[in-house]
């Protein structure tokens, strides 16, 4: 045996460095890694520094310093000593008579007949069309902060009538006031409430024919192609932009089935609206959107009951959908929600479709039922990121807020319930 | 960091041990996997590495190249002594260690490139210097392989033979002169025939390296090696060194008992 | 307590008549509600299919419409590259490099940081700095985008314009609107590509470390191209979702199609294209409202045909490895 190796020995290709060549060789691959390693760590960094980024923008935008003047001062307003804050509505009224423009006056008639609305409606108006407090300027927070001399003086310049207050443009008042054409005066209301509704609707249709479809295919499908062509189907669908859906929502739903989404069939048409860009196609858009993930989802949750549940039920006599009724929907069904709870949160924040399917550019009235005109909260920021004026800015800011708020509490309840889920199977 | 400096500007102490364990104790957290091993690998010999399933063959084997430092929570205790220096001191850098303590695994692991990569990325990586064919072809032929693959040198790897397929891991630890080889049971994956393609490899090998392996069979142990460890798991579930010896010495005339009962089939 | 045995047939072991004579049943039951379950839990999965033959039906029928319509032919469609309905001018391209300028820069920010990240994750970090980045990838991917698009206009549009200066960059251009949707794609990036880098085997890891390489050296030289496929396929669905992505091009990066390939320039995308249009007064049946729909169209065929490609890559390099 030995014989057959002499012929190599003593007859080196080539060599590998030892000593000071070692050395070379070795320093130049650990600074080639360092190098690397400092890419990485700089790719984190920008992931990091990104999402800061954002939340400070956010943040800067929605707080500041502001420069206010009212046109009418509310205590001129005042009738017989009684001050404007404890005026009955009949006085607001005449008080919304005599000052405010007819041709305005008509045009919130036709929104909803004066007489009928609330005493903080009608209040709300006489702030708003009479006292007219108007905000001059705003500046976002780290200006505020840093640089207040800068600002006071260009006030005293630019504006000597007006004060200079800090102002939160994130207010209880902003979740609870409607849409207004004056940005210091504007609220989330009708888009909150329309956010809301829509996600009922989605939720409501989505859901059920989002698992029932994940039972079938993990239950009952057998291996045939019409199967697999439904399951790739699925993933397919999963994959399509959102605005295809926006789209196909128009087409189908808003104009196609417009007496359905419209409310005629109901005899419940929305006077102010008289077509199929409602809260229920748009809620029906989103359900489509999400009903693909949410199949996907309920199916890896389905599949990851363990076979020996049911073999057990099996073997007891049971049938098969009380075997899927008692055993396996029950195990699934932490992660089935907390499935849809992502996919919910993910609908919320959709705008795209929305637009397409004809969200309201201005209403100011709340949405009664799923068949009236709608806007929603992403919407009602894209508009008012679209409006050049600054003061737009803070209230779009103030408004992300809200919906971030929204956002990620429902994604902490689904990683809630995720963390609940696991910790059931691990013990 | 600061580099280390090379091992090999250390003084070889001793002429005839290659490697030698001394007290070393292997920790998986807070399980000790082996305890207190005193063992001694003589230069360009075979040491097998035999046992019952548990004993911690594979430890005392992994931790002979420190690839032990790879699993977390790995921690030792006592010294592998290499070339004068033990390997787990603070300063050595293990990157080094295992360019010339070289491993061979259980389960044929070439990479997912062609067979000449999978010779030549180790010793280009090193800095090799000179004819990387000629130095390819040399891997191939001492782990027994070159004919069998020097007309297909730039097919994927993953096209080979399971027994293919380890020579080539061989010849791809060869490529970057090593001084040790440890060999983790590499032929247990593989069919008869293939065995001993491999047990006669180890004994070639031996004339240029020196190759510790561990194997569960005791009949390739008693056929291809010169010297033999057994190891046995303790009460506590730490493995223990019981008898080490010549191959021959060991399993004619085994010095403990417990060794005898192994040998003779009474347990494991 | 004496029991006595039946066998079978109902007579007692020990000859004594027992009370059951009749024989056990065991034919099928009409099960009728299992029945109408199973049809009902087989309609909900007809609505995908419905869903899919909807699109479908909805985009061919417009498009052909919109096709029809005097003055667009194909040809000129696809050709031209100048959309200007007022003179019934159709030509897509300037929509299309408009995508294509917004999508090449969120791919040459969100692929190598997207892959770094991953690299990082797989072969670096550790258990608290995982616990750290997970939750921030989460967050990046799922903010809506809306709310990217606001963070385009109000930060980076001005940054840009502050660090290369007012005359280059416009206020509505597409660069800051690439730059945002890198980042917006980045996590989607990062974890396929983690996963594609967890699914290669620890063994390949040890062969190169007992090789004497260093842990860069294995990662960079073993580890990802053994997972390229992998991320490959990440890539792939990368450029998808930019391509389909609307609001923040549709706040940041300009109204009005303009063909030009200056990313500091104002330019509309296809996406953008059909919010605006549909978002503004819309007649049923102009030529205005099916031109959505053929840009609909070749927007669904590019994703689609992107998906698909993508889904049957990550197919076969899981067979790979499993």
């Amino acid at each position: 045996m030995s014989a057959r190796w002499e012929v190599l020995s003593g007859d080196e290709a080539g060599t590998l460095p030892e000593g000071e060549g070692l050395r070379l060789n070795l320093a130049r691959r650990y600074r080639v890694a360092s190098l690397w390693r400092a890419f990485f760590v700089a790719a984190v960094l920008v992931a990091i520094v990104s999402l800061t980024a954002l939340l400070y923008n956010v943040i800067d935008q929605a707080f500041g310093l502001v420069a206010v003047q009212n046109t009418v001062e509310p205590a001129s307003l005042a009738v017989g000593g009684v001050p404007l804050a404890e005026q009955t509505s009949e006085q607001l009224l005449t008080l919304l008579q005599q000052r405010v423009p007819s041709a305005v006056l008509r045009r919130m008639e036709s929104e909803q007949p004066l007489a009928q609305r609330s005493r903080e409606d009608l209040n709300a108006l006489v702030l708003e069309r009479v006292v007219q407090l108007r905000v001059l300027k705003s500046w976002p927070l780290h200006l505020s902060l840093l640089d207040r001399e800068a600002i006071e003086a260009q006030v005293g310049e630019q504006y000597p009538q007006a004060r200079l207050v800090f102002r939160s443009w994130l207010t209880p008042e902003f979740l609870t006031r409607s849409q207004s054409s004056t940005p210091a005066l504007a609220g989330v209301r009708t888009a909150l409430l329309g956010s809301l509704w829509t996600i009922a609707i989605t939720l409501l249709v989505a859901f059920p024919l989002g698992v029932g479809a994940a039972i079938y295919l993990e239950e009952y499908a057998r291996d045939s192609w019409i199967n697999r062509a439904l399951q790739t189907n699925i993933s397919n669908l999963a994959g399509v932009p959102s605005i295809i859906y926006g789209i196909l929502g128009l087409a189908m739903l808003v104009r196609g089935l417009e007496p359905l989404t419209s409310g005629a069939w109901f005899g419940a048409v929305d006077p102010t609206t008289a077509n199929g860009r409602t809260i229920l196609s748009a809620g029906l858009t989103l359900a489509l959107l999400v009903l693909p993930v949410v199949i996907i989802n309920a199916q890896e949750a389905i599949r990851a009951v363990p076979r020996s549940l049911r073999l057990a039920s099996y073997a007891l006599g049971a049938t098969q959908w009380q075997t899927i009724w008692h055993h396996v929907l029950p195990s699934a069904l932490p992660g089935i929600l907390t499935g849809s709870v992502m996919a919910m949160s993910r609908a919320i924040g959709e705008t795209a479709p929305l637009v397409v399917v004809g969200a309201s550019t201005f209403i100011a009235v709340d949405p009664s039922g799923p068949f009236s005109k709608f806007t929603t909260l992403p919407i009602q920021i894209y508009q008012w990121t679209s409006r050049p004026q600054d003061q737009f800015r803070n209230i779009a800011a103030a408004a992300i807020l809200v919906l971030l708020a929204l956002f990620l509490t429902l994604n902490a309840s689904a990683v809630l319930l995720r963390n609940r889920y696991s910790r059931r199977y691990v013990s | 960091m600061t580099i280390p400096a090379p091992l090999s500007a250390q003084p070889a102490l001793d002429r005839t041990r290659a490697i030698e364990a001394r007290g070393l104790d292997v920790y998986y957290g807070a399980f000790r996997a082996i305890k207190g091993i005193d063992l001694e690998v003589t230069r360009n010999r075979v040491t097998a590495l035999i046992g019952p399933s548990g004993c911690g063959k594979s430890t005392l084997l992994r931790a002979l190249n420190r690839m032990n430092d790879l699993i977390p929570g790995s921690r030792v205790q006592g010294q592998v002594l290499f070339r004068g220096q033990n390997i787990y001191d603070a300063s050595v850098d293990p990157v080094q260690v295992r360019r010339r303590i070289g491993m061979v695994f259980q389960k044929p692991n070439p990479f997912p490139k062609s067979i000449y990569e999978n010779v030549a990325w180790g010793a280009r990586l090193n800095g090799f210097r000179g004819d990387m064919d000629g130095h390819v072809e040399r891997a191939l032929r001492q782990a027994a392989l070159w004919d069998e693959v020097k007309d297909k040198l730039a097919e994927s790897a993953m096209a080979l033979s399971g027994g293919q397929q380890q020579r080539l891991c061989i010849a791809r630890a060869i490529a970057v002169k090593p001084e040790i080889i440890l060999m983790d049971e590499p032929a247990s994956a593989l069919d008869p025939i293939a065995t001993l393609r491999i047990e006669d490899l180890m004994r070639a090998l031996a004339m240029d390296y020196t190759i510790v392996v561990v194997t569960h069979n005791m009949q390739q142990a008693a056929r291809a090696s010169d010297d033999t460890a057994f190891l046995l798991m303790g009460e506590d579930r730490a493995g223990i060194l019981v008898e080490f010896g010549s191959t021959r010495q060991l399993f004619t005339n085994p010095k403990d008992k417990r060794t005898e009962d192994y040998i003779t089939g009474r347990f494991g | 307590m004496h029991v006595v045995r039946e066998d079978s047939s109902g007579q007692a072991a020990d000859g004594s008549a027992t009370k059951a004579e009749s024989p056990l049943d065991l034919r099928r039951r009409p099960r009728v509600g299992e029945r109408i379950i199973q049809g009902l839990l087989l309609l909900c999965g007809l609505v995908s299919i419905v869903t899919t033959l909807g699109i479908v039906y909805v985009l061919g029928k417009e498009s052909l419409l919109f096709f029809g319509s005097r003055g667009v032919t194909l040809a000129k469609f696809l050709g031209s590259t100048r959309w200007q309905p007022v003179i019934g001018e159709f030509g897509i391209w300037p929509l299309v490099s408009a995508t294509l300028s917004t999508t090449t820069i969120a791919l040459l920010v969100a692929l190598p940081l997207g892959l770094g990240v991953a690299v990082y994750l797989s072969e670096y970090a550790s258990p608290r700095m995982r616990s750290v980045l997970k939750p921030v990838l989460e967050v990046l991917a799922g903010v809506p985008t809306v709310v990217y698009g606001y963070f385009a206009l109000t930060f980076v549009t001005p940054l840009l314009r502050s660090i290369l200066g007012r005359n280059l960059v416009e206020i509505y251009n597409t660069a800051s609107a690439g730059l945002v949707m890198g980042i917006l794609i980045l996590p989607l990036v990062s974890s396929m590509s983690e996963d594609a880098l967890s699914a290669v085997p620890r063994s390949l890891r040890e062969a190169s470390y007992a090789l004497g390489a260093t842990r860069l050296e294995t990662a960079i030289q073993v580890v990802v191209p053994a997972a390229l496929s992998g991320i490959a396929a990440a890539f792939i669905l990368a450029v998808s979702r930019a391509v389909g992505e609307t609001m923040i091009v549709s706040i940041a990066a300009g109204a009005g199609p303009a063909f030009t390939l200056n990313p500091f320039r104002a330019a509309e995308t296809m996406t953008g294209h059909i919010v605006r249009i549909s978002g503004g007064d819309l007649s049923y049946d102009s030529i205005d409202y099916n031109s959505i729909f053929a840009i609909g169209l070749v927007l669904f065929a590019i994703t689609l045909t992107l998906n698909a490609i993508s889904r049957r890559v990550v197919q076969r390099f899981r067979e790979v490895y499993e």
